[in-house]
């Protein structure tokens, strides 16, 4: 019985995307380190880290889709669990940078012996080790989504209520990550990292130890996602997007599944910010900034909500046009470009590329049938409002 | 995100304004001391009682009052010029010898003479104006333009010497100069100018006032400036070590009723050796003292969270009715702020090329025009995208997020990305107080401004056609759509009505916040938990849950720094919403139910 | 608490005393209301008599503000949410048809299957080849076996209908609560509908909230008609159509 099940769940879309995706986790590292420069397919070594960092906000995009896409949950708020993932992250690497640092203090990070502290804060124990941190990766973001959602699902607050809340969750938490006595290293945050498990973080093979780590939580990322959609447990978060109420009075504690997703959600957008500190080289307040979370949404809506292909392509295509529209000329419209894409894309192409793309093919392969063939939604959203 | 307004006082009287009154008769020759010597500061009653009497009486008996008067004050005026000359050389001569106590009683006695020059001289010293030749003894006046007077006479000095030194002062001739120009002016015509003088006194607490003080007070009108004279006197009186026990602790009353930091650190500086009596009655009166103060400090803070408060409510009332009636979450509301700003700005440049005179007016002028320019653009949204996005929230919040990312870009390309200088009007700037409040009155105009919206709001929806079909189409829209409402063109222009409160909303900002592109953005989120937690589709609600957020933010931030106050607040609203997911004052009924 | 009458009678659902107000509009104004296990109950009245509000009430929607719900003659249903309710063994079907539109007719059913509702377990859970059949019988039942691979949205009202009687079947509820089930109907499908309730009646109890007096008459069974939030009348349709307020509520002055 069990075959069957995870065949069909890699089902088409699904299966050349993971093929894909491991394929360059394997071939691109292959491509910037064994491939001589001269060649024509040659990576530089530049490139590495900038697609890695699009790897990490497909896993992203992907975390958002999960909620947003197929539970109907619109989270604001996400940029929260992507930024503590990086601040985990950070917090691991500024330990391990020791006594190199400017202060050349062994224990405290720079940051901490400038403001005078006198000692480690106790958050920051354990941090120089390596496992206790991937365990924080998960268990931070996931404790504060496990409150956050458990409060604001117990009490019913849906739809743009739960919106703006999440907003102003992430908005405090910025604030606070600003302030100095934070212990995060304010407005600086967690930079000038060194090493990661002893490898120098800048050194080519490094990167594409990272670059393909950053493939291979995609890939894992997007088959605990596929198996969540496609399981009864994916079908009941579709039917509480369309219609709460019936799903209450079918049985089912909409609250715990909407709290499960939630939280599944917070840690795969945590692992994406904990792989993209180490490839950028930083983590600072900023990614806390509302205007982050919501750019993420937009990710998912352009790439196709409710497909969690689409999700993550969005968060690649997106970034990849953001990237070469603010390194040109034509870096003063990148607004406009952006502002420009929200609009159209809810106007115009509700479903995303990947959604549209699939309507279109099904349509030219069938003309005659109803053109939405899988469980694709979108539309009648609202209804449990 | 809220600054505290500055506290500053309209009765600061610059010393130079003080005027000189020149006094119209001398003084008698003996040389009192300490008590006596403030009674010959202002001679004139006194001299023209005790001259003129027997003067009257030995006359001629013509009985032609008038002229006799007349008479006498020249005759005490010229009886008495010789003394009083004398006395007043003499104490200028003491300013030479370069020694404070020597200055401290040339101070006192030019005070007491009453000269004409006697004020100016002790400015002078007071401004480190008044110069010495230490050969000569002469004494010189150097004024605002540098140029020498002589002090005796106030005329230009020609024959100047070279090497003169200012006369030096330490703290006692300070008090001592603050203590004899307060009483030189607490008989100034002007009430400003008696003000400062016996603020001055209360300062000072100069033992040797009193009667001056008493004696300003018999005669006192204006009772800003009386309680001010009695407030000083109150001051001496327990100060003063050889003052009835019952007075000094009967005055404590008068400095509790002041209250202030002031009377406190007066009541402190009181000497271990007091009586136990007046010690405990201090003690009692520091104490009640601060407590007011707690209080006055409470009330400040409610003023200053009711200005924050009327600052929410305007940046949050267009919202309450793009949401609350349309259900449209519009991201771009704080851009129709901005939009409002930058409308002020644009206005005040083109008074200040066209038509400065006009400056005054420029936010009566600014608000209409920023209501139908944020109103026309909210209109043309509400046209161009929104209305093809009714019933889907989510969408309809990501399109107008894109559109306030265009809408900040636009203005930072046609008006820069930096701060523009949006000016205040002369009727906006300044301050007064009440009791120990300061209150703005570019604040108190916001918050007038602010209910005044409100109200006009409340009157639109309730008594005019467009209110009464806005609630139509709310209540029930196919209903209204099939009597006859046009409800397409009702949305319209309830979310162009949304958009101009919020443009009107952005003249005010402009006058406390930097007008720049970003401008509207800080305040997107306050003002969508605004209309969350006073409930929405209702705008009391909204006014009630803008008021309180505001003192809540006020009250907290003195405990906890202002940025942990507002994290602290965002949390407790993430709290509220939980607990009440449709606010302060939800809507009930199965309307809600759907 | 723990003396209640309830407790001395047989019945499934006992309401006695339920008042809800809305902003000082009473649905319910003292409803009392007993129905005994294996019944099938009609309930009639004009608009805004508080039907609906009585079914909210049942299911944990709406908590009264007064009065007394138990089920089974010992569970309190005020203090339960929808979810426990709909586990307890009652089930609703709302007026206007509420199916899963993006879902397909066979995973409608499967969702609304009785079985583990827990969040966690969903996420492993495999169809067992008795759950396949007795989903196929369901289909059957409700007559769509035909459609069971397409999507909910795309089906007719009537199937929609069905479908979601279809899922309460699945349910296997003790209770259930039936709203307006007819409306929008063809005859045909009425009478189809009618013949599938008394189906269902035998093994389990129904309330039917319905306006349509043709079909309730089809249905023949006991009748309470509701007016302004409580009990007008209660009988068989023929004596509560003779009943003068009956008469003057439904026909005015």
């Amino acid at each position: 019985m069990k075959r069957p099940f995870i065949l069909g769940m890699l089902d088409g879309r699904a299966g050349i995307f993971l093929a894909v995706v491991l394929g360059v986790a394997v071939l691109v590292p292959i491509l910037n380190l064994a491939v001589p420069p001269t060649s024509p397919f040659h990576v530089p070594d530049h490139q590495l880290p900038l697609w890695g960092k699009y790897l990490c906000y497909a896993l992203l995009a992907l975390s958002i889709d999960l909620i947003w896409g197929y539970a109907g949950i619109l989270s604001l708020g996400h940029g929260a669990f992507f930024a503590l993932g990086g601040y985990v992250m950070g917090m691991y690497l500024m330990r391990q940078i020791g006594t190199r640092g400017v202060y050349a203090h062994p224990v405290l990070p720079d940051f901490m012996v400038f403001l005078n502290w006198p000692e480690l804060p106790v958050y920051w124990y354990g941090f120089n080790w390596f496992a206790y941190a991937l365990l924080m990766i998960f268990l931070v973001p996931g404790a504060l989504a496990f409150v956050f959602g458990w409060f604001a699902f117990r009490s019913r607050v849906t739809g743009v209520y739960f919106s703006i809340i999440s907003q102003a969750m992430v908005f405090a938490l910025m604030l606070a990550f600003f302030r100095n006595n934070f212990g995060f290293g304010g407005n600086n945050g967690l930079t000038d990292f060194k090493d990661i498990l002893g490898f120098n973080v800048q050194a080519p093979t490094t990167r594409a130890v990272l670059f393909a780590s950053s493939a291979l939580a995609l890939a894992v990322g997007f088959l605990i996602c596929q198996w969540l959609v496609k399981s009864k447990f994916g079908k009941v978060l579709i039917s509480i997007r369309d219609a709460e109420s019936r799903a209450r009075f079918l049985g089912y504690r909409v609250e715990n599944y909407k709290l499960l997703a939630f939280v599944i959600s917070a840690c795969l957008a945590a692992v994406a910010g904990a792989l993209y500190v180490p490839q950028v080289g930083i983590i600072n307040p900023s990614e806390f900034a509302p205007a982050n979370s919501i750019e993420y949404v937009i990710w998912v809506a352009v790439g196709g909500r409710g497909t969690l292909v689409g999700a993550a392509l969005g968060g690649v295509v997106v970034n990849f046009a953001k990237t070469h529209f603010t390194t040109g000329a034509l870096a003063p419209y990148w607004l406009f470009a952006l502002g420009g894409l929200f609009i159209f894309v809810t106007l115009f192409m509700p479903k995303g590329i990947v959604g549209t793309l699939s309507d279109f093919f099904a349509w030219a392969r069938h003309p005659k049938r109803e053109s939405s063939n899988g469980a694709e939604p979108v539309g009648q959203r609202q209804a449990a409002e | 995100m809220m600054d505290a307004a500055p506290r500053a006082s309209s009765f600061e009287t610059p010393r130079s304004l003080i005027l000189r009154s020149p006094p119209k008769a001398g003084v008698s020759k003996d040389e009192g001391t300490g008590l006596l010597r403030m009674r010959r500061l202002f001679p004139v009653p006194l001299i023209l009682r005790s001259a003129a009497k027997p003067r009257v009486s030995k006359d001629e008996g013509k009985g032609r009052t008038i002229f006799s008067v007349f008479i006498v004050l020249l005759a005490v005026f010229f009886s008495v010029a010789p003394v009083r000359a004398a006395s007043f050389e003499e104490a200028l001569a003491l300013f030479a010898n370069d020694s404070y106590s020597d200055t401290d009683k040339a101070v006192s006695d030019i005070a007491a003479s009453g000269h004409p020059q006697a004020q100016a001289i002790i400015e002078a010293l007071a401004d480190g104006r008044l110069l010495v030749h230490a050969e000569s003894k002469a004494v010189f006046i150097k004024d605002k333009d540098d140029k020498l007077l002589a002090a005796a006479t106030g005329e230009a000095a020609a024959d100047a010497p070279s090497g003169l030194n200012p006369v030096r002062v330490n703290n006692r001739v300070r008090r001592a100069i603050q203590a004899a120009l307060g009483s030189l002016t607490l008989l100034a015509p002007d009430p400003g100018r008696r003000f400062a003088a016996a603020a001055a006194v209360f300062r000072s607490r100069d033992t040797g006032a009193l009667e001056a003080v008493e004696q300003a007070l018999a005669k006192e009108v204006d009772p800003k400036v009386k309680r001010v004279m009695e407030e000083a006197r109150a001051a001496i009186l327990v100060m003063k070590p050889d003052a009835p026990e019952a007075d000094r602790i009967a005055a404590m009353d008068t400095l509790v009723a002041r209250g202030d930091q002031e009377s406190i650190a007066l009541l402190r500086s009181l000497p271990q050796n007091v009586p136990p009596a007046v010690h405990d009655a201090a003690v009692n009166a520091v104490a009640k003292i601060e407590r007011n103060l707690v209080a006055w400090d409470m009330g400040q803070n409610v003023v200053y969270g009711l200005s924050l408060g009327s600052v929410l409510l305007l940046a949050a009332i267009g919202l309450a009715i793009t949401f609350g009636v349309l259900g449209v979450i519009n991201m771009a509301h704080g851009e129709m702020v901005m939009i409002g700003a930058y409308v002020t700005f644009v206005v005040q440049e083109w008074i200040r090329v066209n038509n400065p005179g006009l400056f005054d007016w420029s936010l009566a002028i600014a608000i209409p025009l920023s209501f139908i320019v944020a109103g026309a653009v909210g209109v043309a949204i509400e046209r161009g995208i929104i209305r093809f996005l009714y019933g889907r929230p989510l969408e309809t919040l990501l399109a107008t997020w894109g559109l306030s990312l265009i809408l900040q870009q636009a203005v930072r390309t046609m008006f820069g990305p930096t701060n523009r200088e949006v000016g205040a009007p002369s009727w906006m700037a300044g301050s007064f107080e009440v009791g120990q409040l300061s209150i703005t009155y570019n604040r108190l105009y916001i918050f007038v401004f602010a209910l005044a919206v409100f109200a006009s709001l409340l009157f639109v929806l309730r008594f005019t056609r467009f209110g009464l079909e806005m609630r139509a189409v709310t209540q029930n829209r196919p209903m209204a759509a099939s009597m006859g409402i046009r409800t397409s063109r009702v949305d319209a222009l309830t979310f162009g009505l949304g958009s101009g409160i919020a443009g009107m909303a952005g003249v005010a900002l402009s006058q406390i916040d930097n007008v720049s592109p970003n401008l509207g953005q800080g305040y997107i989120i306050d003002s969508f938990l605004v209309v969350v937690f006073g409930g929405v589709g209702n705008l009391f609600g909204t006014l009630v849950g803008a008021l309180s957020l505001g003192i809540a933010n006020k009250f907290l931030e003195p405990y906890a720094g202002a940025v942990l106050g507002k994290i602290i607040l965002l949390v407790l609203i993430i709290l509220f919403i939980q607990k009440r997911p449709r606010g302060l004052f939800a809507l009930k009924g199965r309307a809600v139910e759907a | 608490m723990s003396e209640t009458p309830a407790q001395l009678t047989s019945a499934l659902l006992y309401l006695d005393g339920v008042t809800v107000s809305f902003d000082g509009f009473r649905a319910l104004n003292e409803l009392s209301l007993v129905v005994e296990p294996g019944e099938m109950r009609a309930i009639i009245g004009p608009n805004g008599a508080g039907k609906t509000t009585m079914m909210d009430v049942v299911t944990g929607k709406t908590r009264p503000d007064k009065g007394e719900v138990f089920f089974e003659g010992h569970v309190d249903l005020t203090t339960l949410d929808e979810a426990e309710i709909a586990n307890l063994g009652i089930g609703r079907k709302f007026q206007k048809p509420t199916v899963f539109e993006h879902h397909t007719v066979l995973d409608n059913l499967r969702l609304a299957l009785a079985g583990d509702r827990r969040a966690g377990f969903n996420i492993f859970w495999r169809e067992s080849d008795e759950e396949r059949s007795r989903i196929e019988s369901i289909l059957k039942i409700v007559r769509l076996g035909d459609h069971s691979n397409r999507l909910a949205g795309g089906l007719s009202h009537g199937q929609k209908q069905w479908l979601e009687i279809g899922m309460l079947l699945a349910q296997e509820p003790k209770l259930l609560l039936v709203d307006e089930p007819a409306a929008g109907m063809t005859d045909a499908e009425t009478h189809q509908t009618a013949e599938l309730l008394r189906e269902i009646n035998r093994e389990r109890t129904v309330i039917v909230v319905e306006h349509d007096m043709t079909f309730v008459r089809e249905l023949g069974v006991r009748v309470t008609v509701l007016h302004e939030g409580s009990v007008l009348a209660e009988g068989s349709l023929d004596q509560v159509s003779a009943d003068e307020r009956v008469i003057e509520v439904y026909l005015g002055r």
